[in-house]
Order: structure tokens, then sequence, then C-alpha cells
């Protein structure tokens, strides 16, 4: 425990910030929350403060700070619209499991429910979107709150906690000692593995003729990357991955067949319905991975490697499910398992694939048509970073073309909105990305749609000299929904075609070096220099405007009834 | 083939929160379920609360409901159980114009009958409690309202299972992981 000093609820705010080994944080300031900005000047050399341009941005780059450093995000504002600004992205945090620790200022005690100034029943509106939060009205329990948030939002599956201190209790003053929080009566961080669990995964594990697994975040939030590609090479079992598993094990890895879902790859999600048994590792079978669940490999045995006891057989039904952090459990189970080769079984992924390359992958690689294709522009970007950089998506088809086509050589490099899927998150969550590390390149890649949901986020990048290249691919639509229109809806374009402004000239109004490409002979270049050039770029690439993404599992479908086209 | 619909009674023992009435909830609102009643009490052990709520709905939604429920971080444990599983008694208040008893002999029959008691008296109205189960309560509703009810109210559901809910080795076990 720490000594005990007589400090203001604002002091005890920063100092407790300090003692959780955080130095940097997002935000904004606003009158209630005024107390610790005003400390946080005093303190400015040990406690970085990145003012953002909007508090949702500060809360997309507390994420994308998190998912890339693996510490928790911090994101801080003021009450009412301050707090209400926050919510889109403790939401994401929430649906994507990332550590975060959100604090708003309040209007002060005797002013609670008042409808004073700037209030609002920020608990309330968060409770559904958070792991955990609480309305602090006395300085003296800032301490321990601050420790149990910072406990809650890192420990077992973690989320986003928010953190609401009224004005008075930032003025008062305490006598301030901090402890770390180490365990909360009630809350049960990682569950207990059954031993004879490990066994049961095992022996189903080594009785199968075509097992394939799924892996999703939990390996990357559980640090678990060394256990999990042991398990892989050892089992030589097919390994696919969702959206926010991808960067786990490296995209060549001849083990790794690809992404399931949606707009995954054609090998795996047929072969999700041949499989007989399916090992999903730190997943949740979201609906996009799924599709019908009525058809979701109904013949397979189905293990689950999970922390939170919620998701099993919550979507799908677990025959054995192996509860525990992943790294301890797979390490558990590595020597349980026989080495095995699954040649055949293999050979059926390649001849799927071949056939993916052949009617989709090569032309969206390669274009014979003149229109840029996002998919190239990804492809320009690998023969450049040779898969060593963190790529940060939007929502959207960009999306879906960089996450399909981008090479990952190393842990925590993607970052994106996978649950939420929420539009405007690149350009902030880039920035939180870049400085959880530094040392990295960090390339955003846009849509003209989501670009400019946040689009004021360049002032922060300007202000703090960020180095993060941000790639907007422009077809002057919001392209996915163009995509569900005309193949759902008759071709009846409803309210998705945009008229966009010039967007260099944006740039370089915030002093942003920046260049736009339209033709193919000068992609390469482009892209080169942007990699090449110390700090923050911008690259506006126009592509074609009607391309659509494939392959594609439509809503409601199987898995197996992917479409190529 | 769709899982039949049937009562279950959830319990939920809790840290005392001042968010957790809504954090609980709020788990009903997102999936669309309305909650047929909510009580809140102290339980058998010090400083441990409890919930009771009443739903109509398949096992396999109420036992993600409860899934949901018990990751939430102040909540000790959570159960669900079927009406054969437990023991419970609900409260309801019947106001009636005192004239009724005068003018229609059968009301006094069925209060008798119905083994409510007699809360208050006087010359414009009277009330009387009944607690039973679901069934009786309704009973007596259904007996007296072709008289005219001046009001009626019925409590949450209260109940206790007939097997063991061990909170005490459940904390015990949260301890232990220190």
């Amino acid at each position: 425990m720490s000594k005990t000093v007589r400090i203001t609820g604002a002091e005890a705010v920063i100092r407790c910030l300090l003692e959780e080994d955080v130095d940097l944080i997002y935000g904004y300031p606003g009158g209630a929350i005024m107390p610790v900005y005003d400390e946080l000047y005093k303190y400015q050399d040990k406690l970085t403060h990145v003012l953002t341009r909007h508090e949702q941005g500060a809360t997309h780059a507390a994420q994308g700070y998190a998912r890339t450093s693996g510490k928790v995000g911090v994101a801080i504002a003021t009450s009412g619209p301050g707090a209400t600004n926050l919510v889109t992205g403790i939401a994401d945090a929430q649906i994507d499991s990332t550590p975060m620790v959100c604090i708003t200022g309040q209007v002060a005690s005797h002013l609670l429910g008042s409808d004073a100034f700037q209030e609002t029943d920020i608990i309330g509106i968060s409770t559904p979107v958070t792991k955990w939060n609480i309305q602090v009205t006395k300085a003296e329990d800032i301490p321990e709150v601050m420790a149990k948030a910072f406990y809650i939002a890192r420990s077992g599956r973690p989320g986003p906690v928010l953190v609401d201190i009224t004005k008075d209790a930032q003025f008062s003053e305490f006598d301030f000692s901090y402890e770390k929080c180490k365990g909360v009566r009630s809350y049960k961080a990682i569950p207990k593995t059954d031993p004879q669990s490990l066994k049961d995964a095992a022996a189903l594990i080594n009785e199968a003729e075509k097992p394939m697994i799924v892996w999703g975040q939990g390996v990357i939030l559980g640090e678990a990357e060394a256990e999990f590609k042991a398990f892989v090479e050892k089992t030589n079992i097919p390994a696919a991955w969702t959206i926010l598993g991808v960067s786990a094990l490296e995209t060549k890895h001849e083990l790794n067949v690809g992404m399931v879902g949606m707009h995954g790859n054609y090998g795996p999600n047929k072969l999700t319905n041949e499989c007989d048994l399916l090992i999903a590792i730190g997943m949740r079978f979201d609906d996009r991975v799924t599709g019908n669940l009525e058809t979701y490999a109904r013949q397979a045995k189905v293990i689950h490697f999970e922390i939170d006891p919620a998701e099993i057989s919550k979507n799908v039904y677990a025959d054995v499910a192996v509860m525990g952090n992943v790294k301890t459990t797979l390490e558990g189970i590595l020597p349980l398992v026989d080495a095995k080769k699954h040649d055949t079984w293999l050979a059926e992924f390649k001849a799927f694939d071949k056939i993916e390359q052949e009617k989709v992958i090569q032309e969206e690689l390669y274009p014979s048509k003149d229109g840029i294709s996002m998919g190239e522009v990804i492809r320009n970007i690998n023969e450049v970073t040779k898969g060593d950089a963190v790529v940060v998506t939007d929502v959207g088809q960009h999306q879906m073309m960089a996450i399909r086509y981008a090479d990952f050589v190393k842990s925590k490099s993607n970052v994106t909105s996978g649950g939420l899927g929420t539009m405007g998150f690149a350009l902030p969550a880039a920035i939180g990305a870049k400085m959880g590390a530094q040392d990295r390149q960090v390339i955003a890649v846009i849509g003209d749609g989501g670009y400019q949901m946040t689009i004021q986020e360049l002032g922060t990048i300007f202000q703090n000299n960020i180095g993060v290249k941000i790639v907007v691919l422009n077809n002057e639509f919001l392209g996915m929904v163009r995509q569900w229109q005309e193949l759902f809806f008759e071709n009846r374009y409803a309210s998705t075609e945009m008229t966009n402004p010039n967007f260099v000239k944006i740039a370089e109004g915030y002093n942003i070096p920046a260049n736009r490409v339209k033709e193919r002979a000068h992609l390469a270049n482009a892209v080169k220099t942007m990699l090449e050039t110390d700090g923050p770029y911008f690259l506006e690439v126009c592509v074609e405007k009607e391309n659509n993404v494939f392959p594609m599992i439509p809503t409601g479908a199987s898995v197996s009834d992917i479409r190529l086209s | 083939m769709e899982e039949k619909k049937q009562y279950y009674t959830i319990s939920v023992y809790t840290e005392n929160n001042i968010g957790l009435v809504n954090r609980i909830s709020t788990i009903f609102l997102k999936r669309h379920v309305n909650l047929l009643s909510m009580t809140a009490s102290e339980s058998e052990i010090e400083d441990v609360y409890r919930f009771t709520i009443l739903v109509k709905m398949t096992e396999d939604k109420v036992k993600k409901i409860v899934g949901q429920i018990e990751k939430q971080i102040e909540v000790i444990k959570a159960y669900y159980h079927t009406d054969e599983e437990t023991i419970s008694q609900e409260t309801a208040l019947f106001k009636v114009a005192s004239k009724l008893l005068f003018e229609e002999p059968q009301v006094q029959n069925i209060i008798k009958r119905s083994g409510a008691t007699i809360v208050t008296v006087n010359k414009n109205f009277f009330v009387i409690s009944k607690t039973g189960r679901r069934i009786e309560t309704e009973a007596l509703y259904s007996a007296l309202k072709p008289f005219g009810l001046l009001q009626f109210v019925r409590s949450g559901r209260i109940a206790v299972t007939k097997e063991a809910m061990n909170i005490s080795d459940v904390l015990k076990d949260f301890d232990d992981l220190d």
C-alpha cells in the first residue's frame, strides 16, 4: 500500500492512474471534469493527455491503444454530452472485449437528479454496454473504485468500465493511499479448468479424422499465440480465424486456412459443414461467423475453449467445454494430443482455395479492368510492409478487403471494429494503435463513408504529429450497403451515393502530406512514398465504384451456401 | 421443435450495489422479455442480497439469461427453478365496498372459504389479504371480481427452493481464488 497523503479527489484520480502504470490517456475537458484536468496540467510530465476532437474519438483511440499495447486504454470526458459521446466506443469495447477505463465528470452530488446543466444519467445509459460501472460521490471512495475498475477491465474476459465522479468528490480532500485490487468477491475472472475436460477434448481431437480449428481474439487477449501455434503444429489441424483473431498466427502459415464467416474464405466456410470436429478457441460464434445456426456444423462434435462461461452453448452447443485462459488450457492439452498428419483433409482446403483463387482472388488482386480494386491496394501495401504493419480498419467493404488480403506476421496487428461494426472507428483507433506500438508502421485503411464520421481527428494527428498512414479507399459510395442494395434490393441505391469533398485539401489543411491516386500506374509508387514518409501521411485511392466483396454468405444462409459471385 | 414455455423462478444472490437492479433488468430488456415480477430483499447471509424474478419462457432461454446475469460483476450466483422445485408465495390485497358484505351474502362465504385475513374494515370499504400460491390468489380474484373490486394488487413472487443453494460455499470458492 502506498503512503498516506492528503490530496483532493481530482489529484487522487491522477495518482490512481499512475499507480496503474497509465502514462497516456485520451479525452476532452468540460465543466464537470475540470478539477481532474487541472491536476493533469500539474502532472503533465508523468501522464500524457491527448486531446481528441470528439469524445467518441477518445474512446476509439483508447481502444486502438489497448489492442496494440495489450494494456488498458483510458478515456476521460465531462458529464452530459461528453459522457454520452463515449457510449459508442464503450459499446464497441464491450462487444470486442477491449480493456478500457472511462472516467466521466458528473454534476455535484447535491444536484444529482435535478436536471442540472450537463447532467445525464451516464450510469443508467452505460449499464448495458459496460462490464462494470459505478458512480462515485465521495473522494475517499476513489482509490478503491479505481483499483477495482482497472482490475475488472483487464482481468478475465476484458471489457470497458465506466467511473462517474461527481464534481464535489473531485474537489474535496481526503487521506489518499492506494492498494491494487487483487480480486472482487463476487467475480471469478478466470473459471477453473476441469482436468477431465482437457482429457475429453484430447480424446475427441485424437479420434478426429477431419478436425478444424476456428480461433478468435481470445488467443491474442490471453497472450497465447505461442501455445496456440504449438498446438496447431503438433496436431496439424487446419486453423481458420474470425476477424478479430487474424494476427495470432501468421497469414502465410501452411495451416492457416483463412477466415470464416460472411466474407471469409471459401474452404473454411464450406468445410465447416464437412468437418467431424470443430475446435473453437477463444471465439464466440457470432452470427456473422456462423450464418444460419440450424445448418451450422451440425455433423461435427464441438470443443469450445473459452474464458466466459456465458458463451458456452450460447449459440452453438459445445460437446466439451474447456474453461479457462487459453494460454493455460492450450498448454495443458498439448501433451495429451497426438502428433498427426491430416494430409487428405488439408488437401480439401487447398482444393477450395484453388477455386477461390481462380474465381475471386486473382481478379481482386490483379484486376483485368481499368479501375483500381481495393484488393490490389492492399496487395501493394503488403509488398512494401511484408506483413509487418498494424492494419487498422473501419467498417464496410474496405474492411473486408483489408482483412481478407492483408498479410500479418505479428500478433496484435489487426485493429478493427468487429462486433459492433462502428463506422468512424478507424481514424481515432489508428491514433491509439500507433501510440501503443510506436516503433511499428500503423496503416489505417478506411472507406470514404467512415472516414467522414470522425474526420475531425485529423486535428489530433496534426497537433501531436502521430505517424499514422491513412489510406482512404474512395468509391464514392457507402459500398457495403450499396452492395446489399444491388444484391438484395434490386439496385435501389437509397442514400448510398456520396459527393465527397477534396480529401487531399482537407489533409493539407491539417499540414498532413497528401496524395491522390486515380490510376494503377501510380499506385505502387504512391504506397511506397507514403510508407517511406516520416510522420502522418494521407493517401486517397479512387477505386472502382461498384465492385462487390466476394465470397459472401447471404444473411440467414448456411455457411456452405457461400457464394463466389 | 419449439421448446415449451413455462414459469421459472430466477434467484439471484448479489452484493449490495446501487445500480444492480438496472443491470439485471437490462438483461431482460435487451432480449425483449417481460418480467412477471421482481422482488429484492436480504438473504440468509449477512450483506448478501437476493432477487427473486418470475418469468415465463423456454428452458434454453432462461438458462442463457441466468448465464448473463451471473456474469455481472456483483452477482454472486444465479439459479433458475421450475414451480415444482420451489415453494413460492405471493400476497394479494383486495379492497371491497363494505355494502357488499350485506347485499351479497356470497361474498362473506367466499372470504371465509378462501382463508384470507381481514386487514381493515370501515363503513365504506374493507381490505382483505390473501397469501399463497399464484393459483390461490387468482381463485379469490376470480371469485370476487363479479361483485366489483375497488382495488386489487398482488406482490411479486417470493420463493425458496427445495434443494439447497449453497451460497456460503460459493462465497468461499471466490475467496479461495486469492
